[in-house]
């Protein structure tokens, strides 16, 4: 890993350098969102102070160049998951708008009374809970792939599970509380056999791997730029051209249309059919800097630079006999997100004491209820890394679980 | 190395002597037979569940029995509240409510209130800890609302 240098990494962190209660600041929240490097903030400020204007509209040189910025990240993001064509990334606000976007139009104009639709046990609230909502409205089956006691997914009766009712698979690609990396080119393989389409939840593997579309053979890949170093407020979903061409329209508005008379109108091609209104031109320029920032690094490096940390902090973590890692015990076999139960202290008494030391991690129950429930505990705290993460600061996390072991035992 | 005891020192008004002692050794949680009460309440953010059981005679709490699961001040604070509403009438349970809430919310509270309170003034120290209150308020508010209810319905 040549050119994967950590500590320049830290370096165009800003706010890795923040001190928070009065350590130096370590941050593993990354599941829920990343920290920005100073050249994704540029990027906004650039934009603010040089090209701001708005798309698609004017013929003036700033809306010339505002188009320009905004239609190169669309290329960038296409690139990086390998999209055939550029029109198939479309920009919304985050994973949850993307998943809405597809319950809300290709299901709802595709899936029928009888028909089902298979998502699986480990899925995040954002894509349990549209499902339940079109499922009940149009009298459709949903049905789940059950989550092992391993942190594996079931896949033993894939074959009955998905049949020739399925319509839809929606999975995650990286559960974002076991870290499973979930089997997607099968499940893919196994609906397109039976004629469905596969939606692919990929928060949680975009960021950290690299993920190929073609390759997964995704019908359907949604994620978000802030949990990849971009801003807040912008994701995408892919989808292949002629499922989305063939869509209805998501939102109504500016940009969408082709015509409109008083009485009618018609749609604008592909990718702005799904873009009503004007976008979010200045964090979908900033998410195209935060692609450059980690093709420059390599998806490969950075999965292997998160791998070597994952299995270190399993193995340090597992070396206090306190603590109970939920999910594939196996390295190997899961992406930098380690959720864990201590036997005596609850997770949000860990979550402050941990944040005393300067230590960020999430507590809760991580969007997805019904899973952390299945392991008989109400919540779970979280350690999740990224590029910026070092083994000092597993080191410090398990330093800090054995202090606040030491302060409530007194 | 990151991190240190020096820190967790910041913690101790959060984590009074009292509290993690009613942590530690919950009162009355022996379930109550026929209670006129008996609700769970939860928080789902934080994945805390109570139950909670009241026997009412004569419109005061004769016995009260609270079990669950959560952090260590939401079960304190169950706890405390479990020890202070028995053998209170309505009145006095929704005053204390009160004046825990406003103990928390850093508003003030007066004497004879800090003397219906007690121990509970220990909580008085999450309030530096704004994402904590709802911890030590979740078993109160439940209570309360079940109080208010089954007075109504009598």
């Amino acid at each position: 890993m040549s050119n994967f240098d950590v500590d320049a990494i830290r370096a165009d962190f800003p706010i890795l350098s923040r001190k928070i209660n009065g350590q130096d600041l370590v941050y593993l929240d990354n599941a829920a969102t990343s920290q920005k490097p100073k050249q994704v903030i540029q990027a906004l400020t650039d934009y603010y102070e040089q090209t701001n204007a708005n798309v698609h509209r004017g013929v003036h040189t700033l809306s010339i160049e505002a188009t320009d910025g905004y239609e190169l990240a669309r290329t960038k993001v296409a690139k990086f998951i390998n999209a055939p064509r550029p029109e198939e990334v479309i920009w919304t606000r985050n994973t949850s708008e993307s998943l809405n976007l597809v319950a809300m139009t290709w299901a709802e104009a595709n899936i029928g009374e009888g028909d089902n639709i298979v998502i699986t046990e480990m899925e995040h609230h954002s894509n349990i809970v549209p499902w339940q909502q079109l499922a009940a409205k149009k009298n459709a089956e949903l049905r789940y792939l059950a989550a092992g006691k391993d942190g594996l997914l079931d896949v033993s009766n894939v074959d009955t599970i998905i049949d020739s009712r399925t319509k839809i698979v929606a999975a995650t690609h990286m559960s974002n509380v076991l870290g499973t990396v979930n089997p997607i080119a099968m499940l893919a393989a196994r609906v397109h056999e039976v004629g469905g389409v596969i939606l692919v939840d990929a928060a949680q593997s975009v960021p950290h791997m690299a993920v190929d579309v073609q390759q997964l053979d995704a019908d359907f890949l949604c994620f978000s730029a802030h949990k990849m170093l971009g801003p807040t407020g912008i994701g995408v979903l892919y989808g292949k051209y002629d499922l989305l061409d063939a869509m209805p329209p998501f939102m109504f508005g500016g940009d969408m249309i082709l015509e409109v008379t008083y009485e009618t109108a018609t749609w604008n091609d592909l990718p702005y059919k799904f873009e009503a209104g004007t976008p979010n031109i200045a964090d979908a320029i900033a998410t195209g800097a935060a692609v450059d920032y980690l093709s420059e690094l390599g998806m490969d490096n950075i999965w292997e630079h998160e791998q070597e940390l994952t299995a270190y902090a399993m193995e340090q973590m597992l070396s206090l006999d306190s603590v109970r890692v939920l999910g594939p015990q196996d390295p190997a076999l899961r992406g930098g997100v380690i959720s864990f139960i201590h036997d005596t202290i609850h997770p949000h008494d860990l979550g402050t004491a941990l944040d005393q030391q300067g230590i960020a991690i999430r507590t809760g129950h991580h969007c997805a209820m019904p899973l952390v429930r299945s392991f008989d505990v109400v919540a779970a705290a979280r350690a999740s890394f990224y590029i910026y993460n070092t083994k000092s600061e597993i080191d410090a996390l398990v330093n800090g679980i054995s202090e606040t072991e030491g302060y409530f035992s007194r | 190395m990151t991190g240190g005891t020096s820190g967790l020192n910041e913690m101790d008004d959060l984590y009074e002597a009292i509290i993690l002692d009613h942590y530690r050794s919950p009162r009355n949680t022996a379930p109550v037979e026929s209670p006129d009460i008996d609700l769970e309440v939860n928080n789902p953010f934080c994945g805390d569940e109570f139950h909670i059981q009241l026997k009412v005679e004569d419109d005061s709490v004769a016995q009260v029995g609270i079990t669950g699961r959560g952090c260590a001040i939401s079960q304190a604070s169950a706890s405390l509240l479990a020890e202070l509403v028995e053998g209170k009438s309505s009145d006095e349970v929704h005053a204390a409510v009160a004046a825990v809430r406003r103990l928390l919310k850093g508003e003030d509270v007066t004497e004879e209130e800090r003397d219906i309170l007690g121990d509970l003034e220990a909580l008085e120290g999450v309030r530096k800890f704004p994402v904590r209150i709802k911890c030590a308020l979740l078993s109160w508010v439940g209570l309360d609302d079940a109080l208010k209810e089954h007075q109504a319905a009598d």
